[in-house]
């Protein structure tokens, strides 16, 4: 059995972003503090830690999950993805590449943690509903956009993926 | 917003895991799936002095059929029944509860033993176990026992656990061949707790009679509700009895009182969900036979 | 080089679609905000113990346990700060003082009792749990009715009574009207009070650098505006020892990080009386109880109409809650409005008596629609009372009623000057996209199938461009004259070509996501002739280095109005001196070049044409050959002031904003009687945005004011109970629209570019906060054959409208 004193630190050791990883964390460490302060991945943003706003989403094993409710005692020996997996400035993913064109983002706070789930997401459902994508989005909150460019965002990703594969 | 001070442990064997729970009683809590301790601990609501992490048990992350039940381990998501064809196949009321539950990334998280173990009387899966009257199966370094959703829901919060006892599994009965269901719910956003909720089973014989009826209320009383039908067998479900039906469970039941309901507009919830849910189970049934 | 006779003209780019600048970096997760930020070492953390109670006497506070804990550097009360600084200033007469933590009383749950600074906030919070305050309870004032009554307990015992303002005005001859009226129609309305919460929290990292007895701040502060000035005051430094840094990204404020400044100063003095660097970032329950909210508001209205509908006269009686403080701006929420509070509508009387009320909740300050929704509700649902009750069509009462075309500019009898518009034009836009007819049909079959089917329609008029003058409307005429008159309303910006001739703009303005530096390089793209790509804009606003005013800062929907104006004059003055020198090398007059695709060219003679660059590269390395007086280098800032913007004159008119839009909802739904559920069936929006300077981040901004009305329509509120306990202190319960409670809207435009300013264009992103509340209301009341409506329309609200 694995364990943690409360006050030592644990040594974890992780693939992130596709590269291994292995910093220090105390147990109460939540995985979203662990990312942003030990591994520097700011890309993973808080905005309630109680799990409702979706901002802190990130990969873990390939499925969207909230980073605020995981200790990053948790993630030793697996794949944590933010949304640094994607796609870069100059090499923007297709998802990313959609949310610029639609103007689905405005503040941008939101927007790593909803383009973790939908990739995710993209990645299970081939030719998805309006409702479908709708129902995965209700998981996040965003306060800028009223959400129709991001609805749209993602259906046209999903249809240029189809495109692209047939 | 930051967690106390916890000391954590990852047992790999459930024996490892009922000795810790045993060693620690009520200083230690099972961390399942988090998405109602990790709050909790987040607030300080909570601060036990340790946390005993059940995700390590590969052995409970199985769902497998066992006479006449689906048996649900107690590390099975509760993303992954949705995305099992054959669970949902089997418990079709999962299908319809499931989605209800939070969001999807919550539910790649949340466990259905840890929705059991938390014991939300607004909770989906309570009132699902309820009113299938399933059950599940319970682990301590003691022994092990089993029991029926009617005596794990004691009050809000709370069941009939012991301090050192662990969920292993649930047991959610399989549907008989003429069994129908329908589960819904008011809740104020998609994903949220609902106000009131409610699910039933019911069954038809060929004249259209009722041969079999389970209604279970959710958010109307301290636990999940199963309101009693009996005297409805062998009736058929003509508006008359409906309107019966859906006025003693307005009545039957004991809902709090908050600033998103008041308990009156819970009953009355009660009262149309449980009318319109019987009036399309019927019509369904009346679709289905002609 | 081709020959080219004609003009070379630059590229448009203003009022294109264009995708933003600013999305590579925020979509790769790369941007900046206040958290990802460390700019000083040694950076220790703060948690804030916060009052349990709405109102009580502190009667001590002991620290002594706290302090032992390893890792605790200090712990800051209110006391301490009394000491060491101002309380803050706000625009009313009354002295309610007010500091940035509880000194002797608390007065709401969740104000701040004491300031932990640790070595990491998880320590911080361990230590809040270790501080004893030993609190006397005092009667809690929670509702407007109580703060109202002679005998409630004052929450500023120095000011004796909670109502700490009022005043009273009279436009036009209002008792004349009332004389004359056919009928008078009557009705009180209340207005709930919810918050705009920003996906990001607030964030302060504070520095006190001893050695020159100044302090350095970031902040994801939308100011500095006013409010830097009261800062300094409040820390007891000149201004030019208060250094303000906002991040280059801020994730969304919406009015709501106008307010951040209470908390700049908190930690400012953390820093201070600990010796280290001092970070905050606030917590989402932290934020629930003690950021900022809009007010609550209760209004009477009396219209004296005729009973062809026509309305003679208004008078209004508000009082608002300002809750616990009166923080500056405030009371500019009942300010706001007050030279448009007769609306889209020509009514040539009007008498307002506005009170301000404290009471045990949190205090309040901007929000997205400040005031218009309050103001709105009001006036818009009057509306529909006054067709009912005359048993008129309500789009008759409204279209004669609505100022006309060849009325614009409208002067409003409370000063405001509505620049221009299309009123009936925009209504009948609205019907036509809304399928008016079918509607009402839709509306009527289902009621006859038994539903409760309703129709709603609001009106509003949307400032754009606040002057700093409003706010003195609060303080009578006597006061007002003692210092000086106040109208400033300006932005400045600062256009920079280095020596390569890349370019460089700084704004003011502290962006959340409204896409300043998109738009920003597009007025200067399309002026310079240059490559949109090649245009930096810097929009991280630095006090000390940034060219601000102090109107500077992102509120009231002023960038289009004021600050791309600002941002245009400062390229037209780059192009006049690029153009300058240009025609000097070209020996041709300065009006024959033109500037287009990266260079200056001289009409008629493409191929004397001179790359911009090489323009810059002279005026830094080779000032001698620029010609004569012209000053090295290329640095240029623009002011600009609306000029029509003037200071409330002694009648207590003001022209509050620079310009204003228009816009017109109506919406279809369908209540469901037993469950209280709305389900909206169809929504049309039509705007008057004046001069679209970008149409995608246009409707972005439609449409994100849209679900912040639909939020206060439907869900969202600041729930308190008879003893001042926040209920929706968690995201679980102070609901804000997902996805899925978003129903399809349908925009339309009807655009009339104001004449009063160079780019004509106007706010947009407010209008729907303030229409749409009113729209569901209106339509609900339809609905349900109901007048006494009271948001959010939550199932339970519903019901119990049903239960009447
Ligand atoms: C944003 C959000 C929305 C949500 N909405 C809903 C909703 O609409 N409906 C709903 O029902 N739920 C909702 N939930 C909660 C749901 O997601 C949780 O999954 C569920 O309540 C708990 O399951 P868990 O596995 O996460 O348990 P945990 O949070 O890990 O544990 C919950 C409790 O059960 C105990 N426990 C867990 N597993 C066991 C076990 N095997 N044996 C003994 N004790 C155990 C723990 O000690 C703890 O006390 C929501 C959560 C979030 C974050
Ligand atoms: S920060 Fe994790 S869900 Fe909001
Ligand atoms: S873009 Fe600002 S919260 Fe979503």
């Amino acid at each position: 059995m694995i364990s943690h004193k409360a006050g030592e630190h644990a040594a974890i050791a992780l693939t992130l972003d596709g590269a291994p990883v292995v910093e220090q964390a105390p147990p109460r460490m939540l995985l979203s503090d662990f990312l942003r302060q030990a591994c520097g991945k700011t890309e993973v943003h808080v905005g309630c830690e109680h799990g409702v706003c979706g901002a802190c989403t990130v990969r873990v094993d390939g499925r969207p999950v909230r980073s605020c409710l995981m200790f990053a005692v948790q993630v030793a020996g697996h794949r944590v993805e933010t949304v640094a997996s994607l796609g870069t400035r100059d090499d923007l993913s297709m998802l990313q590449r959609q949310f610029h064109e639609h103007h689905a983002l405005q503040c941008g706070f939101c927007t790593p943690g909803i383009l973790s789930s939908a990739q995710a997401f993209l990645e299970e459902h081939t030719d998805p509903t309006e409702r479908e994508v709708v129902e995965m989005l209700s998981g996040h909150l965003c306060r800028c956009t009223g959400y129709r460019a991001i609805i749209d965002a993602v259906l046209a990703c999903a249809r240029e993926r189809r495109e692209g594969i047939s | 917003m930051k967690p106390a001070r916890f000391d954590y442990y990852l047992p790999s064997t459930l024996e490892e895991a009922l000795a810790k729970l045993s060693e620690l009683g009520s200083e230690g809590k099972v961390l399942a799936g988090g998405q109602s301790l990790v709050p909790m601990l987040n607030m300080r609501i909570a601060q036990p002095a340790a946390l005993i992490d059940i995700n390590g048990l590969v052995e409970l992350d199985a769902v497998a059929c066992e006479n006449g039940a689906l048996r649900v381990g107690a590390t099975v998501r509760q993303s992954t029944l949705e995305r099992s064809d054959a669970a949902l196949g089997q418990v079709p009321l999962l299908a319809q509860a499931l989605p209800l539950i939070g969001h999807w990334q919550t539910r790649n998280r949340g466990t259905l033993c840890g929705s059991l173990a938390h014991a939300d009387p607004s909770a989906e899966l309570p009132l699902l176990l309820a009113v299938l009257d399933g059950s599940v199966e319970v682990h301590s370094s003691r022994g092990a026992r089993t029991i029926a959703a009617r005596d794990l829901f004691v009050s809000f919060f709370t069941t009939s656990l012991e301090a050192d006892e662990l969920i292993v599994a649930a047991y959610v009965p399989v549907a008989p061949a003429r069994r129908c269901y329908a589960f819904d719910e008011v809740a104020q956003r998609h994903g949220d707790f609902a106000l009131v909720s409610v699910a039933c089973a019911a069954e038809f014989d060929e004249q259209g009679a009722l041969a079999y009826l389970t209604l279970a209320l959710g958010g109307a009383s301290e636990v999940p509700l199963v309101v009693e039908t009996a005297d409805a067998l062998g009736r058929h479900a003509d508006r008359e009895l409906i309107a019966a039906l859906a006025e003693r469970a307005s009545v039957a039941c004991d809902p709090p009182s908050d600033h998103h309901a008041s308990a009156a507009f819970r009953r009355q919830l009660v009262r149309t969900l449980t009318g319109r849910m019987l009036t399309a189970l019927l019509r369904r049934e009346e679709a289905a036979a002609t | 080089m081709i020959e080219s006779p004609a003009r070379t003209r630059p590229r448009r780019w203003i009022g294109e679609a264009v995708p933003r600048k600013e999305d590579p970096a925020l979509l790769t997760g790369a941007g900046r905000f206040i958290d990802d930020l460390d700019p000083f070492p040694n950076t220790h953390h703060a948690a804030i113990l916060r009052s349990p109670h709405a109102h009580a006497r502190i009667l001590s506070i002991d620290s002594t346990r706290a302090l032992v804990l390893e890792g605790v550097k200090a712990v800051l009360t209110g006391a301490r700060v009394a000491e060491i600084s101002q309380p803050f200033h706000a625009g009313i007469t009354e002295p309610v003082h007010f500091y940035p933590i509880a000194v002797e009383k608390v007065r709401y749950v969740g104000e701040p009792v004491a300031v932990v600074v640790a070595k990491d906030r998880y320590i911080a919070e361990d230590a809040l749990e270790l501080i004893d305050v030993e609190y006397e309870r005092l009667e809690p004032v929670v509702e407007i009715d109580r703060a109202l009554a002679d005998d409630s307990l004052p929450l500023h015992e120095n000011v004796g009574s909670n109502v700490v303002h009022e005043r009273s005005f009279t436009y036009g001859e209002v008792d004349a009207a009332f004389a004359a009226a056919e009928e008078i129609v009557e009705a009180t309305f209340r207005f709930p009070k919810y918050a705009s919460t920003p996906i990001e929290t607030y964030g302060v990292i504070a520095q006190y650098q001893r050695g020159t007895d100044t302090y350095a701040i970031h902040a994801n502060f939308q100011g500095p505006f006013v409010l830097h000035t009261l800062l300094a005051s409040a820390l007891r430094v000149p201004g030019n020892r208060l250094r303000i840094l906002v991040p280059p990204d801020i994730g969304g404020s919406f009015g709501i990080k106008a307010l951040l400044y209470p908390y700049m100063g908190l930690i400012a003095l953390a820093s201070k009386e600990s010796g280290v660097p001092v970070k905050w970032i606030e917590d989402r329950l932290e934020h629930l109880c003690a950021s900022s909210s809009l007010t609550d508001r209760l209004t009477n209205v009396q219209a004296a109409v005729l009973r062809d509908g026509t309305i003679l006269a208004l008078r209004l009686d508000h009082v608002d809650n300002v809750g616990a403080y009166v923080r500056a701006p405030e009371p500019a929420c009942l300010y706001r409005m007050h030279g448009t509070s007769t609306g889209a509508y020509r009514i040539p009387a009007l008498a307002i008596h506005n009170r301000l009320v404290t009471t045990n909740k949190l205090p309040t300050g901007l929000n997205r629609g400040y005031g218009g929704q309050e103001h709105y509700f009001a006036l818009e649902r009057t509306m529909a009372i006054v067709a009912k009750r005359l048993h008129l069509d309500r789009l008759d009462v409204v279209r004669r009623n609505l100022v006309r075309a060849d009325e614009f500019p409208y002067h409003a009898p409370a000063g405001s000057v509505l620049d221009s518009g299309d009123y009936h034009t925009a209504l009948d836009e609205a019907l036509r996209l809304a399928g008016y007819q079918e509607l009402l049909a839709t509306r009527d079959r289902a009621r006859a199938r038994g539903r409760s089917a309703g129709i709603g329609l609001a009106c509003v008029v949307e400032p754009s461009g606040s002057s700093m003058g409003y706010i003195t409307i609060a303080l009578p005429l006597e006061q007002r004259k003692r210092s000086l008159p106040k109208s400033g309303a300006a932005e400045a910006v600062t256009i920079a070509l280095d020596p390569s001739g890349a370019i460089t703009v700084r704004l003011g303005t502290a962006p959340q996501g409204q896409g300043h530096q998109t738009v920003t390089a597009q007025i200067v793209a399309e002026e310079l002739g240059v490559a949109l790509e090649s245009i930096e804009v810097v929009a991280e606003v630095d006090t000390q280095t940034s060219p601000w005013t102090i109107a500077s800062g992102t509120y009231s929907s002023r960038f289009a109005p004021i600050a791309a104006v600002a941002v245009q004059q400062a390229a037209r003055k780059v192009a006049m001196k690029l153009r300058t020198i240009a025609a000097q090398e070209c020996n041709v007059p300065v009006d024959d070049i033109d500037l287009a695709e990266g260079l200056a060219i001289p009409r008629g003679d493409r191929s004397k044409a001179i790359p911009i660059k090489r323009l810059a590269g002279l005026a830094h390395w080779n000032p001698l050959a620029l010609p004569s007086g012209m000053e090295p280098g290329v640095y240029e800032t623009a002011y600009y002031s609306v000029p029509i913007l003037e200071a409330p004159d002694d009648q207590d008119r003001v022209n509050s904003s620079a310009v204003y839009g228009f816009v017109v909802d109506i919406c279809l739904l369908d209540v469901d009687r037993e469950t209280g559920k709305i389900e909206i069936q169809r929504y049309v929006s039509v705007h008057d945005t004046g001069r679209m300077l970008n149409p995608l981040l246009a409707e972005g901004q439609i449409r994100g004011g849209f679900a912040h009305g639909l939020g206060g329509a439907l869900m969202e509120e600041m729930v308190y109970d008879e003893n001042g306990a926040l209920l929706s202190g968690t995201f679980v319960d102070y609901l804000c629209p997902t996805a899925a409670e978003i129903p399809p809207l349908v925009i339309g435009h009807v655009d009339t570019p104001s004449p009063f300013t160079p780019l004509g264009a106007k706010g947009i992103g407010e209008g729907n906060s303030m229409s749409v509340p009113v729209t569901i209301a209106n339509a609900v009341a339809d609905a349900l054959g109901v007048d006494d409506i009271t948001l959010p329309l939550t199932p339970r609200r519903v019901w119990e409208l049903t239960q009447r």
